[in-house]
């Protein structure tokens, strides 16, 4: 397999680390990490886009973050799959990102109305 | 893993009375969670059942019983060789997520190992989510460019004879690893097979060895 002649610096110093393994890591470190992984999965079972489409847009995502000093050594692996889903959504016109934004500001909003204890849900407009 | 949130900073000191607010990451899935579920494209039910399912059940074990039929039975292995999809159906392993799966033979002649050069391509329904060290980036540009050196520090050192071929998944072809059947494993039975055969092995950077049994 020929490697890209363009490779970002960041793939060139990964062929010099080596392969840090851990027993017994759990798979997902926190639950945001398990939903978007399932959110991806799902939109793409619904049908809005290919797995192919999903595979390029993860793995430009890999690259964008390689690129901005991301050090891409697994534990910034759920980072890049949020990116590109979010990319992958406007892309596809599912939400722009004007309106991922202003949700999770009514989000932040709605955590910081909702008293201790209390289960927190969006404010309908 | 508990499903709460994961409460990331405190917000205005001391004496305050609301919720925790997430972090930055947690509240972009939190908002594109809610607006896909608006649109009817996710039901929250499913994504909830899915995460118990890879936390829970999928996991390598599918694929040690997968290869451990085929150490038994030589008419399933040439069928597994041939399509891997139909002779996996009756497990009934490969779900709506399933791609076409590929299964490659280790034999004292060649030794195959999966990559996603790419991003994390993975047989998700044989092997469960992948280790992390195969989503990073030392193992996905260092598998192709010195596959002995990788798998010299998974402590396998291969005969200088033995061909190494490296595989890059991809979205549309996933790769699995039929390891050799351990020396010392004649007497064994399916279901004890299926015991010793470990996730590192059927990805390809491990062999099975009968003394290895209680690990992984």
């Amino acid at each position: 397999m020929s490697q890209p002649d363009a490779a970002p610096k960041a793939c060139a110093d990964a062929a010099l680390q080596p392969i840090r393994r851990a027993d017994g890591e759990p798979l997902f470190a926190e639950p945001w990490e398990a939903q978007v992984l399932a959110l991806a999965v799902a939109l793409q079972q619904a049908g809005a886009y290919t797995a192919q489409e999903w595979a390029e847009a993860l793995g430009a995502a890999i690259r964008r973050a390689q690129a901005a000093g991301d050090p891409d050594d697994g534990s910034t692996y759920y980072q890049h799959v949020l990116s590109a889903l979010e990319r992958l959504v406007q892309e596809k016109r599912i939400a722009s990102a004007d309106l991922l934004a202003a949700r999770k500001a009514a989000w932040v909003d709605a955590y910081e109305h909702t008293p201790h204890g209390k289960p927190v849900e969006l404010r309908r407009a | 893993m508990s499903l709460q949130e994961h409460p990331h900073h405190h917000a205005h000191g001391a004496g305050h009375g609301h919720s925790l607010v997430p972090s930055d990451p947690a509240l972009r899935t939190k908002a594109l969670e809610s607006l896909l579920t608006e649109k009817g494209l996710v039901d929250p039910a499913a994504i909830d059942a899915w995460i118990d399912a890879y936390e829970r059940r999928i996991g390598p074990r599918r694929g040690a019983a997968i290869v451990a039929r085929a150490w038994v039975d030589a008419d399933f292995k040439r069928r597994l060789l041939q399509d891997a999809n139909a002779a996996i159906a009756p497990f009934g392993f490969l779900g709506r997520e399933a791609q076409h799966v590929v299964v490659l033979e280790n034999t004292a002649a060649i030794h195959n190992m999966i990559v996603c050069t790419l991003c994390s391509c993975y047989p998700w329904g044989l092997l469960g989510l992948p280790p992390r060290w195969y989503k990073a980036a030392p193992y996905r540009a260092r598998a192709v460019i010195d596959p002995r050196g990788v798998l010299r520090e998974f402590g396998l050192e291969l005969d200088e004879a033995t061909e190494v071929r490296v595989w890059d998944s991809t979205a549309e072809i996933r790769y699995m690893v039929l390891p050799q059947r351990p020396e010392g494993s004649e007497h064994m039975t399916e279901e004890q097979l299926a015991e010793l055969v470990t996730r590192d092995s059927m990805i390809g950077v491990a062999q099975v060895q009968v003394a290895k049994a209680a690990a992984r």
